[in-house]
């Protein structure tokens, strides 16, 4: 049978680095290949290729077997190829209808003809089980319904073959759940997909087959019924990867961060935090698990000073911080912040690796004296932060927001860790970035653990608690329902917590 | 979402308020020397609302240029040197043509002012687009290139003849008080009151409309469904340029029947102002344009009347300090298009 989507030697080279090279791919009709890779591998680069984004240097793209020239997304569009982007294309202000309808609109008398889009959007989201609401505006929507409207973009367009750039990674868990349903869906009614991902477990559960990329060049080809998440890691990143970790050996005992019942509201005023109290001792690392918007994100705002608590007691080592400053929080509680939210809280996009790396610490000497910035002290501290934590960056001069989604985590890690500290608060330390960076940090943060550090890790991650923590606490609608020493602990108990069950 | 309704509604319920009291003011003799025979006709009276009308042009066409522009993503500050482009252009046009008959003279003027607006629109958008400039610098430049050309080619000894008359609508400008405000004015009068409406409907009920939102809130949704974003800019802006044209013809060719140096007398400016006050809409801007010129009609009648007691000072503030308090205060949350200003490039889409 002829492929669907046959790509032949693509290569793409950028001054000084090798995007793509050498490139095979095959996609048949009806079939869901994954095509993973850590950050960097060349995976978007391929696929905006695909979708006429981008040129490649050398190589053909064929479809149904004929080799066609993609000079822009709308020849990718005449061919029948769709593509769901990571980082939705879609205009906030305006109707679900309008954004589906842009660029091929329907015109009646010269007038855009919305009634006929948006017959034709209930037409394909009940046959194809994608609930879409037309009428809906788009800024209204949540991430998984926004997500919903893109790929009904493409079936509007009759894209035969779909791309979906990393497209779990901004969903929850059950949103995933469901997205995988609609694939499931999309792939009976004879749709092509290719689902771009490195999240190792999805791959296993969707994937017909899989095609792994590394440093821009095919690494291999695998099924999941006959490979392993941990050979798929491997041929990932190029070596083994070991996310298992020995539990805390010696936890002092020492109370460092004490938190009584403390109750927050969230943004709109709603109750989030619901009078929690934990503690977190010397030397040991507390999980908390939970589907994420249930209080934790203003938990930790409240253990940070970036959120007022309604009422309740923070103290860091016997000090009292109640509604003091995250300054405050830094250097009289000694703490350090991994922030959940990287380019909202962690990092300044447009400022420099080096910039980055003293947000913390550039009043202090040696990095200012007497008000002035010392540019030397603050390059040395970078050139040596980069190595130590393997940040790989241009040079410490580049933009952290051009760095990959790893890079940046490393580069804030580094930062955070780069003052003493008694405690640690993880927040989603590892979200969406590739499985090496990931092996990286948690190692990091279980030698800061066996250092004689408090760790409290906030992860939606199951896997990630699992791992790492010594206690697991279990956070559901802004209380703390469930407490699990590790030994004890198993997904499917955890899980049922989580969804409230118990 | 629902706020910007309700201002909206606030703001017609408030618009016909004012009709139904105009109507009602011209249609009613009040007893000689009482305060209102004084007062209401001063407010309210038909010269008043024709001088309304007459002011609110101007500001109309140029915030059609600078909704038109700032849909797209291209902030455009300099409709003031466009405006006053316009105006020149169609001056020279009109004294070259005095021999020729008066509405053949006039129209190829006309088209002379927007040709003029659009290459000054074309010039913004080349800065703005090709050579990535930041687009308040570049609409800078084409006020202080405007008002440096404009002055230095004008010859003072030119006298175009004649100008744009009012053409009374049979029929709908029998009906009283409306037929003498709406309809009966002069062609660039009427052209720019339909223009709101088509703009209207262009933009928010056409494929062409629909595209230019897109490229000005969010360019990358366009690119991706393959909509040329840049195309649509030079569009947008060149078009725009050419009504900011044509406020300047409405100008010398309808107003003043002369050029005069710095004849748009920051014009270009409260057209920025009722365009934000108008919520980036065409019917906004023009009831913000309507309220504008109903502020330079009051300060023009108050002054005529002599008012007494009050210095004529403060009668001229009036106009600054209503645009002052729409802009600042009753504007409340309006947004301009989120990539208004941005240059759209591909490989930047992180």
């Amino acid at each position: 049978m002829t492929p669907v989507l046959d790509i032949r030697g693509v290569s793409k080279y950028y001054p000084g680095v090798i995007a793509n090279e050498d490139i095979d791919l095959t996609l048949h009709k009806g079939e869901i290949l994954a095509l993973l890779g850590e950050n960097g591998a060349g995976k978007s680069t391929l696929m905006n290729i695909v979708y006429g984004l981008q040129q490649p240097d050398t190589g053909n793209i064929y479809i149904n077997g004929k080799v066609v020239s993609l000079a822009s997304p709308r020849d990718a569009i005449a061919h029948g190829i769709g593509m769901v982007h990571q980082h939705f294309q879609l205009v906030p202000d305006i109707s679900v209808t309008e954004n589906i309808m842009l660029g091929a609109e329907s015109i009646r008398h010269g007038l855009l003809d919305r009634k006929k889009a948006a017959q034709r959007i209930k037409e394909l989201s009940q046959r194809y089980g994608l609930d879409v609401d037309p009428a809906a505006i788009i800024e209204d929507l949540s991430v998984g319904e926004r997500q919903r409207v893109e790929i009904v973009k493409t079936l509007y367009r009759d894209a035969e073959i779909l791309i979906l750039d990393e497209p779990s990674a901004v969903l929850t868990p059950q949103e995933v759940d469901g997205l995988f349903s609609i694939m499931q869906r999309l792939r009976e009614l004879g749709k092509s997909m290719i689902f771009i991902t490195h999240k190792l477990k999805e791959v296993m559960h969707i994937a017909d087959r899989i095609t792994v990329l590394r440093n821009g060049r095919v690494a291999g080809n695998a099924q999941p019924v006959t490979t392993s998440e941990k050979s798929l890691a491997t041929l990932m990143v190029g070596r083994e990867v070991d996310l298992t970790f020995e539990p805390a050996a010696n936890v002092s005992g020492n109370l460092i961060l004490n938190a009584q019942n403390v109750s927050a509201l969230d943004d709109t005023g709603h109750l989030a935090v619901d009078s929690v109290s934990l503690q977190v001792c010397a030397g040991e690392i507390v999980g908390i698990a939970g589907v994420q918007g249930n209080g934790q994100s203003e938990l930790v705002e409240v253990l940070t000073g970036l959120r007022r608590s309604h009422s309740g007691t923070v103290e860091i080592d016997g000090t009292d911080l109640t509604h003091q400053s995250p300054r405050e929080f830094t250097e009289r509680g000694e703490s350090c912040h991994i922030p959940e939210d990287r380019h909202l809280h962690a990092m300044v996009a447009d400022y420099s690796v080096a910039d980055n790396l003293v947000l913390n610490t550039y009043r202090n000497a040696p990095f200012s004296h007497n008000g002035v910035v010392n540019r030397p002290a603050i390059r040395a501290q970078a050139d040596s932060l980069v190595q130590a934590f393997d940040v790989r960056t241009p040079d410490i001069n580049t933009p952290s927001g051009s760095l990959s989604g790893g890079n940046q985590q490393k580069m804030v890690v580094a930062r955070e860790f780069s003052r003493p500290s008694k405690l640690l608060i993880a927040a989603q330390p590892t979200r969406g970035i590739d499985v090496g960076s990931i092996e990286f940090i948690h190692r990091r943060i279980v030698a800061k653990r066996d250092e004689g550090v408090a760790v409290l890790l906030i992860s939606a991650e199951l896997d990630e608690v699992l791992s790492l923590s010594d206690r697991i606490l279990v956070m559901y609608k802004g209380r703390i329902v469930a407490e699990v020493v590790r030994e004890e602990a198993t997904r499917e108990q955890l899980g049922l917590y989580m969804a409230g069950a118990k | 979402m629902n706020r910007m309704r309700r201002r909206s509604s606030l703001l017609t319920l408030l618009a016909i308020a004012f009709v139904v009291t105009a109507i009602w003011v011209n249609t009613t003799s009040f007893a000689e020397g009482s305060w209102q025979a004084q007062w209401l006709p001063l407010f309210f009276g038909v010269s008043a609302l024709n001088f309304m009308l007459r002011a609110a042009v101007p500001l109309i066409l140029g915030a059609l240029c600078g909704i038109l522009c700032e849909r797209s993503g291209i902030v455009n500050i300099g409709i003031e040197g466009m405006m006053l482009t316009g105006a020149f252009a169609g001056f020279v046009a009109k004294v070259a043509t005095n021999h020729w008959p008066l509405y053949a003279s006039l129209s190829v003027s006309v088209v002379a002012a927007m040709a003029a607006g659009g290459l000054m629109g074309l010039l913004h958008a080349l800065f703005s687009i090709r050579f990535r400039m930041d687009q308040i610098i570049s609409g800078t430049v084409l006020i202080i290139l405007a008002m440096g050309l404009t002055a230095y080619l004008y010859d003072r000894d030119a006298v175009a003849q004649g100008k744009f008359t009012a053409v009374a609508i049979p029929f709908l400008s029998d009906i009283p008080v409306i037929g003498e405000v709406l309809f009966t004015n002069p062609p660039i009068t009427y052209i720019a009151l339909i223009l709101v409406a088509v703009v209207h409907v262009a933009l928010f009920h056409t494929r062409w409309g629909l595209r230019t939102r897109a490229v000005g809130e969010h360019p990358g949704a366009a690119d991706t469904m393959g909509v040329n974003v840049n195309a649509y800019r030079y569009m947008n802006t060149i078009i725009g340029g050419m009504l900011a044209g044509l406020a300047g013809g409405f100008l010398v060719l309808e107003a003043v029947g002369q050029f005069q140096e710095g004849m748009t007398a920051g014009r270009g400016f409260i057209s920025l102002a009722a365009v934000i006050f108008g919520n980036w809409t065409p019917f906004g801007a023009m009831t913000a344009s309507m309220l504008f010129g109903y502020t330079q009609a009051l300060q023009n009648e108050l002054l005529l009347a002599g008012v007494a007691g009050i210095p004529r000072q403060f009668v001229s503030m009036i106009p600054y300090v209503v645009t002052i308090i729409a802009v600042a205060g009753l504007v409340g949350r309006v947004r301009p298009p989120a990539a208004s200003g941005k240059v759209y490039n591909k490989d930047g889409q992180q």
